[in-house]
C-alpha cells in the first residue's frame, strides 16, 4: 500500500506575539513546526506501516525551508519525501495550492492520501477536500479513527454532535484531526539518517503538468486586500455595585459581544 | 498583472445560502446566513435564495421564508437523505451552474467546511473560510468583502474574489444576526431535479453515532468556567459545571481548589497546572495569584467574578464583575441557556 | 572556532527539548519530592532510542556523535537533573568502557543491550575510603579457576539496584597501587552481589544512589574488561568522558533555572512594575546569561574534542569545573531573584539549586578538576 501524507510547515502560532506598540505580528524567533493535524496524519500513516506494511511518502509544498519539515517526517519514519517548490507557486490560495498539489500527486503512486484537516496559520480546512476533487477521488474529512481492510478504508468522522462511520474504496483522501493520535517523536538516529542517508526529492514548475494561469498568485481566485491586527488588549473594565441579576446580564452581553454565544 | 477571467461575471446574480439541515432540522447558522444574506442582497440590489438539499425536506420552506429567504431552490432526492460529500457537492454544483449566483454562503460547520471546498474546486472559484464579517464593496464593483481571522486569530484579513463567480464563503456560526422570524412568510419554491451519478456515491455510511458528552481536556476546551477558593466548597463546583455545559465548555480550577481537595489535579490551570488558551475564560472566585495568571492570561476573552475589588484577576480580565460568584453563576447559567435556545429556535 | 551546530544537531536539540518538556518535566517535582527513580522517563528514553546516542548503529546505538549526546543531557537537565543523572551514568559511565575496551564477545553480549536500553548500565569506582584517592581501593578480585572472586563494597553508585550491568573496579594486585586495579563487567544477578542502603541526598533525589556489596561474588574471567592491572586508565578515561556529561548537566541546570527566572521576573510585580524592569534584575540576568554562554562553549568544545582528539581530559576538566560553579552560582542567584517564593517548592529553582551542588562533587570534585587542569598548565 502506498500512502502519501501532505504536510505543511507552519509557524507555531502559539508562539506568535503582537508587538504592543506597532500592533504588528512578531514573526522573529517563532519556530516552524509540522502543522499539528498533518503530523497526526503522518502518525496514522506510520501506524498503518507498522501494523500492515506500507510505503509512506511525505509531500510538502512550500519554500525551500520546508525541507526541514520533510526531514522531520523522514526522522519519524517516512520512507520518502518530496518538496514541491518554485517561485511560480508563490502566493497561491487554497484553490491554486490544491491544484498544484494534485498535479504533483499525479506523479506519485498512492492508494491513500492523508492530509491534516487544517493548518494553524490559515485554518481554512479547504486544501484536503480540494485535492480530492482535483484527483476525482472521494474524501472523508475529520477522521478521528482510521482502519484499512483490503481495498477499503473505514473512518470515524467527527461532526459537532455525532460521528459517522464511513467506508470508501481506495484510492481516497482522508483529512486527519490531531485527536486521531499522539504522534511519535523522532529518534536521534532517525534524524541523522534523514540528513545523511536519505534525500528530499524536489518537484518544480517544469515537473508538473499545470497551466500558468492555474498556479501561484495568478491562478488564485481570491485576493487579500487588507490585513490588520485586532486592536491591542485595552485595560479591562471593572463594574461594581450591580445586583446579581444585573451582573449576570452584563456577563451575558459580553459573551454575545465576543461571539461566545 | 491583471488576471483576465473567462467568466462573464455580470451573468452571476443573487445571494444564495446553503441550508444545512440534519434530521430535518435547519441549523441555526443557516438562519443567521439568511439574515445576513438579505442585508447583503439589499446592498447589491438583488435577492436572497435558500438552497435546500435533502430528502423529504420540502416542509422546511416556510421556516426558511420566515427567516428572510426571498426564494427557495429545493433539490429533493433520496441520495441526499444523509449528508455525504460528493452527492451534496454534485447537487450544489448543479444549482450553481443553473442559477449562476453572485454569492454563495455556507455555515462554517463540519458539513459546510467539508462541502464548500469541494464545490469551489469543481467550479473553479474562490472560497474564504470561517468569515466573521461580510460586506459589499462600495467602489462600484459590488464585490463581496470577506473578513476572517488568520494566524491563530492573531490577525484579521479581508479577502475578495474579484474575477471569479460565485464568490463563496463559509461563515462562523454565532457571528451573524438572524432576523426576527416573520410568521406566515412565504417564498416561492423552485424544484430542481438532479440525478446523482453512481460514480459520486463512493462513500458508504455504515453508522451514525451520537456523541456522548465525555470529559474534555481543559487544554482542548473552547470555553473554561474556572473556580477558585471563592467557590467555598466542592459541591459549589456543580454550579460551574452547569454553566460550562450550557456554554459547551468544561470546568477548570485554580491551585487553591485542587490543594483543598475539591477538584482533581488535571483541572488545574497555572504554572504548576496546565496552560490554557480558550476562547472564553470565566474566572469565578479566583483571586488570580501570579502562578494562576501565567496559565490563562493568553485566553481570548477573560471574564471574572470576584468579591474582592482588588483581586489581581481583574488586572487581566477584559470584563470584571465585583460580586458573589455563587449568586451570579446560577442566574447566568439560565440566561445562557435561554439565549442559546433562542438562537437555535 | 566554529560552534555552529549542523542541521541534524539542531533538529536533535529540538527533539530533546520537546521530549524533555513533555515527557520529563511533568514528573520532575514528584520524583524529587518522593525520592522516586525516573522509571516513566526510562521507559520512554528506551522507546525513542535515546539510550545509545553516540554509539555506532552496528552496536544498537543511534550513530550520532558526542556533541549530540551532550545536547541531550543538557536539554533534559534543564527540566530534571534526576533523569539526566540516570541517563548520563548509563551512557557515559556504564556503556562507554565496554564500547572502548570490550572484547568482541563482551560487546555482543553487553554493548548491544546497553545501547538499545534493554540493559541499564552503572559504574562503580568509589569506596568508603577511596573517593578522590582511588588507589586506596579495598575491593579485591582474586582469580580462581575460570573466574574471579570479588570481595568488598562500593558506595554512592548511581543507578545502583536498577542497573543490569556494573563496571566494577577492584584490586587484583594491591602492591601495585593504581597499577593493580582491574575492571570487571558485573551483572546484577551474579552470585554474591547484593545492594546496601540507598542514600538520602540533598539533590538529584530521584536518582538511585546505592551501596554495592560483594561477598565472594563470582565473576567469570571473560568479564574482565581490558587487561588485568589496566583498570585505572580505563576508569580515568571513562571519567574524562563522564565529566563532559556532568558539565552538560550543570549547564542545563543553570539554563533551566535562568529560563524559569526570566519567566518569573517578567510576571512578578513589586512597587507597581515587573521585577524585570529593575536594574538589579537586568544586571543579574545579563551576568548569568554570559556565564551560561561561556559554559556552553566549554562544554561543546570538550564534546567535540571527545569525537576528534585522542584525549579530552583537559577540555573535560575545564568544562566540568566551570559549568559546575556556574550552575551553583546561577541557581543561587535565581533563588534570590525569586525572593521568598524561590525558597519554596512551589517554584522549581529551589530544586535546581539543590541539584546543582552535586555537579561540583561527583565524577571528580571541582578540586580534582583543578588538579587535572594545573597538571597541564604547569607542564
Amino acid at each position: 500500500m502506498n500512502i502519501v501524507v501532505c504536510i505543511k510547515q507552519v509557524p507555531d502560532t502559539n508562539e506568535v506575539k503582537i508587538d504592543p506598540k506597532t500592533g504588528r505580528l512578531i514573526r522573529e524567533g517563532v519556530p516552524s513546526i509540522i502543522n499539528p493535524d498533518d503530523k497526526a496524519g503522518l502518525e496514522a500513516a506510520l501506524r498503518l506501516k507498522d501494523s500492515q506494511g506500507a510505503h509512506v511518502t511525505a509531500v510538502s509544498m512550500g519554500p525551500p525551508q520546508a525541507d526541514t519539515a520533510l526531514r522531520e517526517a523522514l526522522a519519524m519514519g517516512a520512507d520518502e519525501a518530496v518538496l514541491i517548490t518554485d517561485r511560480a507557486f508563490g502566493g497561491a490560495d487554497t484553490w491554486a495550492t490544491a491544484h498544484t498539489l494534485a498535479a504533483a500527486l499525479k506523479t506519485i503512486p498512492y492508494d491513500l492520501i492523508i492530509t491534516g484537516r487544517q493548518a494553524i496559520d490559515g485554518d481554512t480546512a479547504q486544501v484536503g477536500p480540494q485535492i480530492a476533487e482535483n484527483l476525482h477521488i472521494p474524501n472523508i474529512s475529520y477522521a478521528e479513527e482510521l482502519k484499512v481492510e483490503g481495498e477499503y478504508v473505514t473512518v470515524k468522522r467527527q461532526f459537532e454532535d455525532r460521528y459517522h462511520i464511513l467506508r470508501a474504496k481506495m484510492p481516497c483522501l482522508i483529512t486527519a484531526l490531531s485527536e486521531l493520535n499522539e504522534p511519535r517523536y523522532m529518534t536521534p538516529q532517525g534524524i541523522f539518517d534523514a540528513y545523511r542517508e536519505k534525500q528530499v526529492k524536489t518537484l518544480t514548475r517544469k515537473d508538473l503538468d499545470v497551466k500558468d494561469g492555474d498556479i501561484g498568485l495568478k491562478g488564485s481566485p481570491t485576493r487579500v486586500i487588507q490585513t490588520f491586527t485586532k486592536s491591542p488588549k485595552a485595560a479591562g473594565t471593572l463594574v461594581n455595585n450591580l445586583t446579581s441579576e444585573e451582573a449576570a446580564e452584563y456577563l451575558l452581553d459580553k459573551m454575545k459581544e465576543k461571539f461566545i454565544i | 498583472m491583471k488576471v483576465v477571467s473567462k467568466m462573464n461575471i455580470q451573468e452571476y446574480q443573487g445571494v444564495y445560502v446553503f441550508v444545512q439541515q440534519v434530521d430535518g432540522k435547519v441549523a441555526g447558522v443557516s438562519h443567521e446566513l439568511l439574515g445576513k444574506g438579505k442585508e447583503l442582497a439589499q446592498k447589491m440590489g438583488t435577492q436572497v435564495t435558500a438552497v435546500l438539499l435533502g430528502s423529504g425536506v420540502a416542509g422546511l420552506a416556510g421556516d426558511l421564508a420566515s427567516y428572510g429567504a426571498d426564494r427557495i431552490v429545493l433539490v429533493d432526492n433520496p441520495d441526499l437523505k444523509l449528508y455525504s460529500t460528493r452527492p451534496y457537492a454534485y447537487a450544489m454544483c448543479s444549482v450553481i451552474e443553473k442559477y449562476k449566483p453572485a454569492v454563495v454562503l455556507y455555515g462554517a460547520t463540519a458539513i459546510g467546511r467539508d462541502l464548500a471546498p469541494r464545490v469551489a474546486a469543481r467550479i473553479r472559484t474562490g472560497l474564504t473560510a470561517d468569515c466573521t464579517k461580510l460586506d459589499v464593496a462600495d467602489d462600484g464593483t459590488k464585490n463581496l468583502q470577506m473578513t476572517r481571522p488568520a494566524f491563530g486569530g492573531n490577525i484579521m484579513a479581508t479577502i475578495i474574489c474579484p474575477d471569479y463567480r460565485p464568490q463563496m464563503a463559509t461563515v462562523r456560526p454565532g457571528v451573524m444576526q438572524k432576523i426576527k422570524p416573520v410568521a406566515g412568510a412565504k417564498a416561492p419554491v423552485e424544484k430542481l431535479d438532479v440525478v446523482i451519478p453512481e460514480s459520486e456515491k463512493d462513500v458508504q455510511i455504515l453508522d451514525v453515532v451520537r456523541k456522548e458528552s465525555h470529559k474534555m481536556d481543559i487544554q482542548d476546551a473552547k470555553v473554561l468556567v474556572s473556580g477558585g477558593r471563592g467557590m467555598g466548597k466542592p459541591e459549589n463546583f456543580k454550579l460551574l459545571e452547569g454553566l460550562a455545559k450550557a456554554l459547551g465548555g468544561t470546568v477548570s480550577s485554580s491551585r487553591a481548589a485542587v490543594d483543598a481537595g475539591w477538584v482533581e489535579k488535571d483541572l488545574q490551570v497555572g504554572q504548576t497546572g496546565k496552560t490554557v488558551r480558550p476562547n472564553l475564560y470565566l474566572a469565578c472566585g479566583i483571586s488570580g495569584a501570579i502562578q494562576h495568571l501565567a496559565g490563562m492570561e493568553e485566553s481570548d476573552v477573560i471574564l471574572a467574578i470576584n468579591k474582592d475589588e482588588g483581586a489581581p484577576i481583574f488586572e487581566v480580565a477584559d470584563y470584571g464583575v465585583v460580586g458573589d460568584a455563587l449568586k451570579i453563576v446560577p442566574i447566568l447559567t439560565e440566561k445562557v441557556k435561554a439565549a442559546i435556545a433562542a438562537r437555535n429556535k | 572556532m566554529d560552534f555552529t551546530l549542523s542541521k541534524e544537531q539542531e533538529m536533535a536539540r529540538t527533539l530533546f527539548r520537546d521530549f524533555a518538556e513533555k515527557e520529563v518535566k511533568p514528573y520532575a517535582q514528584e520524583l524529587d519530592e518522593e525520592e522516586r527513580f525516573p522509571s516513566e522517563a526510562l521507559e520512554k528514553l528506551r522507546k525513542y532510542k535515546f539510550m545509545g546516542i553516540p554509539y555506532p548503529k552496528e552496536w544498537g546505538g543511534a550513530g550520532c556523535d558526542n556533541l549530540t549526546y551532550t545536547i541531550c543531557i543538557e536539554e533534559i537537565s534543564k527540566v530534571c537533573a534526576t533523569t539526566s543523572t540516570m541517563l548520563s551514568a548509563h551512557e557515559s559511565l556504564g556503556t562507554w568502557p565496554i564500547y572502548k575496551f570490550g572484547t568482541q564477545q563482551q560487546k555482543e553480549k553487553y554493548l548491544k543491550k546497553l545501547c538499545t536500553g534493554e540493559y541499564l548500565g552503572a559504574f562503580a569506582l568509589t569506596e568508603p575510603n577511596a573517593g578522590t584517592d582511588s588507589s586506596a581501593q579495598q575491593t579485591r578480585a582474586v582469580p580462581e579457576g575460570d573466574h574471579y572472586v570479588l570481595n568488598g563494597s562500593k558506595i554512592f553508585i548511581t543507578n545502583g539496584g536498577y542497573a543490569d550491568t556494573y563496571i566494577v573496579f577492584a584490586m587484583t594486585d594491591k602492591s601495585k597501587g593504581n597499577h593493580g586495579i582491574s575492571a570487571f563487567i558485573v551483572e546484577k544477578n551474579f552470585p554474591g552481589f547484593t545492594f546496601g542502603k540507598k542514600e538520602k541526598k540533598m539533590g538529584i533525589r530521584g536518582s538511585a544512589t546505592r551501596e554495592l556489596i560483594f561477598e565472594n561474588c563470582i565473576v567469570p574471567k571473560e568479564n574482565l574488561l581490558g587487561q588485568e592491572g589496566k583498570g585505572f586508565p580505563i576508569a580515568m578515561m571513562t571519567l574524562d568522558g563522564g565529566r563532559i556529561g556532568i558539565a552538560a548537566q550543570a549547564l542545563g541546570i543553570a539554563e533551566g533555572a535562568l529560563n524559569e527566572t526570566i519567566k518569573y521576573v517578567k510576571e512578578r510585580k513589586q512597587f507597581g512594575r515587573p521585577l524585570a524592569k529593575f536594574q538589579n534584575t537586568k544586571f543579574e540576568i545579563a551576568d548569568m546569561a554570559t556565564k551560561i554562554q561561556a559554559a556552553q562553549y566549554l562544554t561543546y568544545r570538550a564534546a567535540i574534542a571527545k569525537d576528534t582528539q585522542k584525549s579530552c581530559s583537559l577540555e573535560a576538566a575545564m568544562a566540568k569545573l566551570y559549568c559546575a560553579s556556574t550552575a551553583m552560582d546561577v541557581t543561587t542567584r535565581c533563588v534570590q531573584l525569586h525572593g521568598g517564593y524561590g525558597y519554596t517548592r512551589e517554584y522549581p529553582v529551589e530544586r535546581m539549586m539543590r541539584d546543582a551542588k552535586i555537579t561540583e562533587i561527583y565524577e571528580g570534585t571541582s578540586e580534582v578538576q583543578k588538579m587535572v587542569i594545573s597538571k597541564y598548565a604547569l607542564k
